[in-house]
């Protein structure tokens, strides 16, 4: 559904002339990196931290509950897409738009696609149900920008009856610069563009075609229009203000190496969040990746190139690569309680004042995470050791270890070290829990999918996946079930230190681990 | 002939519709259909037929033999 683009030397739009109070944001974000989750080492993987921190406020506005801009937001808030865009422009080989079913997770893939008023008796529905329900997406299943009217008409609609939701799309690029006015002016103020490449030489190993101006192009010259129309729609973009996010598809031996570029292209450009994402390209899924074979990244490659890039810029990690018709929290899809049959029979009924009152609540609870992580941060002061290590826990959100081992569908990966938790991934993993019997074999695939990590946190966990968790080097850890996740993460940490300083257990490092490609089920 | 579009392969995704400068195509049961009486394989107005530059899947709009070749008016 995306694109990708590439720069040359002479890409359209250098030189855009920027105004003074946009210069001063700029220097602003690029001083502060986007992100402040303060205590982490280095910065932080995520648009935004729990608190304003240095943020300037007209960003912070915009970040602080938009579950995709802000990693700490995710915890807490939801987002939704509508499949109101069909239509796409470019080819990339790692989608197939023919492929539909409604247990696959990712881009380009949704079960119905709704008509700008379907989608807008949609957004009602799901906020009235879901109040902590902040953000509207248009992510395709094509590009929403090569289906103008149905998005801007949708836009134009929501921004009537739900004037409190934030609007956003995800596009490809290669129409963007067209209609940046009608963005700025339909208030949209997150644009993601997906860019994997800033050479046509590497993009055309991606992009079979594009089709611009009447003509379909194929090879380096459909790369290098991408390219160069995506970066000056990047650059017309930051230039009114626009949050950008880049996504980038990780692609071992295509742009590896080269997203290191990317990273700095956009970075130059104002982009304010880079997330690359691993290949999906499961041979099921009928894109060319997946029938010639190309593979995706393991969890240590993905993380590498993620932290070599964290250096230049903001990081997200927490993106879960969902389906242009998700609804719910990152983690979760609960668009199968929305089915057009559904909210057309829903009596809905938008109430504004409930919603700003429950997300009062929610901010309450995020103050109360922020602080019990700085005081539990603060008994870390003056420890002194060079151990970095991941923990995988089990949540259902709020920033709690709230879930079962056997229920968890993911897992989020935290690096500890002596500066702090720091957010740095999530996994996939099947549902190891089938009505009560513990399956074997989704045990093993479970313990693949965090074989990097040292401990896993749940609220609880049966005997005998936590006798083979153990065995397998993970320390099964039940003992901060509901509590705040960060500040559990450190206190077990400096017991942990502790134990390796009086010589009671050894650090070993940990191996790799795998990102699961297959279907995401919903849970039971 | 015209173009004609191959039901069991088209995804709906109707990137085809505005591209057509004749209007010819409209969505019918789910897919989408190219109106024979007006299709003119984009002949005087474009370099190659749209339907088919801008379909995600190959070979779906495809030249239909049941109907004489489109002939560009003198």
């Amino acid at each position: 559904m995306d694109a990708t683009t590439e720069h040359v030397g002479d890409a359209v739009g250098t030189n855009v002339e920027t105004n003074i109070d946009m210069d001063d944001l700029m220097q602003k974000m690029a001083e502060h990196k986007g992100c402040g989750t303060s205590g982490s080492s280095g910065k932080a993987s995520c648009g935004s931290g729990a608190g304003q921190n240095d943020l300037p406020t007209e960003i912070w506005e915009k970040v602080k509950n938009h579950p995709c801009y802000s990693e700490e937001a995710h915890h807490h808030y939801a987002r939704m897409h509508v499949a109101v865009a069909p239509a796409c422009n470019i080819q990339c080989n790692y989608c197939n738009r023919k492929y539909d079913c409604a247990n696959e997770s990712r881009p380009g893939v949704v079960s119905e696609k709704l008509t700008p008023e379907q989608a807008a008796k949609k957004v009602l529905a799901v906020a009235s149900t879901i109040p902590q329900m902040t953000v509207l997406g248009i992510a395709g299943p094509g590009d929403p920008l090569a289906n103008p009217e149905k998005t801007f008409k949708t836009f134009e609609l929501i921004s009537k009856t739900a004037p409190d939701i934030k609007l956003c799309l995800s596009t490809n690029g290669l129409t963007l610069p067209d209609h940046v006015d009608t963005i700025a002016r339909y208030n949209v103020d997150h644009v993601t563009i997906t860019i994997n490449m800033v050479d046509p030489e590497v993009g055309a190993k991606i992009y079979p075609w594009i089709f611009w101006k009447h003509k379909r192009y194929t090879g380096y010259e459909a790369a290098k229009i991408l390219t160069d129309r995506q970066l000056q729609g990047l650059e017309m973009l930051t230039e009114r203000g626009i949050l950008c996010k880049i996504n980038s598809v990780m692609i071992p031996g295509i742009n590896d190496q080269h997203l290191v570029e990317v990273n700095k292209a956009v970075k130059s450009r104002g982009a304010f969040l880079h997330n690359i994402m691993p290949l999906i390209s499961a041979p099921e899924h009928g894109t060319v990746f997946g029938l010639n074979g190309q593979r995706g990244p393991s969890a240590q490659e993905l993380k590498a190139l993620q932290d070599s890039c964290e250096g230049e810029m903001n990081m997200m990690r927490h993106c879960r690569q969902c389906r242009a018709d998700a609804v719910g929290l990152l983690g979760e899809d609960r668009s199968a309680e929305f089915t057009t049959d559904k909210i057309m029979a829903m009596d809905v009924n938008y109430d504004m004042e409930g919603r700003k009152a429950y997300q009062a609540m929610v901010e309450e609870e995020r103050v109360a995470k922020v602080a019990a992580k700085q005081e539990e941060l603060e008994t870390l002061a003056g420890a002194q050791s060079d151990i970095k290590l991941l923990v995988a826990v089990a949540t259902k959100g709020s920033g709690l270890i709230n879930e079962h081992f056997g229920h968890a569908k993911e897992f989020q990966v935290y690096e500890l070290s002596t500066a702090g938790a720091k957010f740095v991934g999530h996994r996939r993993v099947d549902l190891y829990c089938q009505g009560g019997f513990g399956d074997e074999d989704s045990l093993e695939t479970v313990i693949r999918a965090i074989n990097d990590c040292h401990a896993v946190f749940v609220a609880k966990v049966g005997g005998c996946p936590k006798a083979d968790l153990a065995k397998a080097g993970i320390d099964p850890v039940d003992q901060y079930a509901h509590e705040f996740i960060e500040k559990s993460a450190i206190t077990w940490f400096k017991d942990y230190l502790d134990k390796v300083k009086s010589g009671e257990i050894e650090h070993v490092a940990r191996g790799d681990a795998a990102i699961r490609q297959g279907a995401l089920i919903s849970a039971a | 002939m015209t173009l004609k579009i191959i039901a069991s392969q088209c995804t709906s995704c109707s990137a085809c519709e505005p591209e057509c400068p004749n209007v010819a195509i409209s969505e019918k049961n789910g897919t989408f259909v190219i109106d024979p009486k007006k299709c003119t394989e984009c002949l005087g107005h474009f370099d190659e037929p749209q339907c088919a530059a801008v379909c995600p899947v190959d070979n779906t709009c495809v030249i239909d033999p049941a109907f004489p070749r489109y002939q560009v008016p003198a």
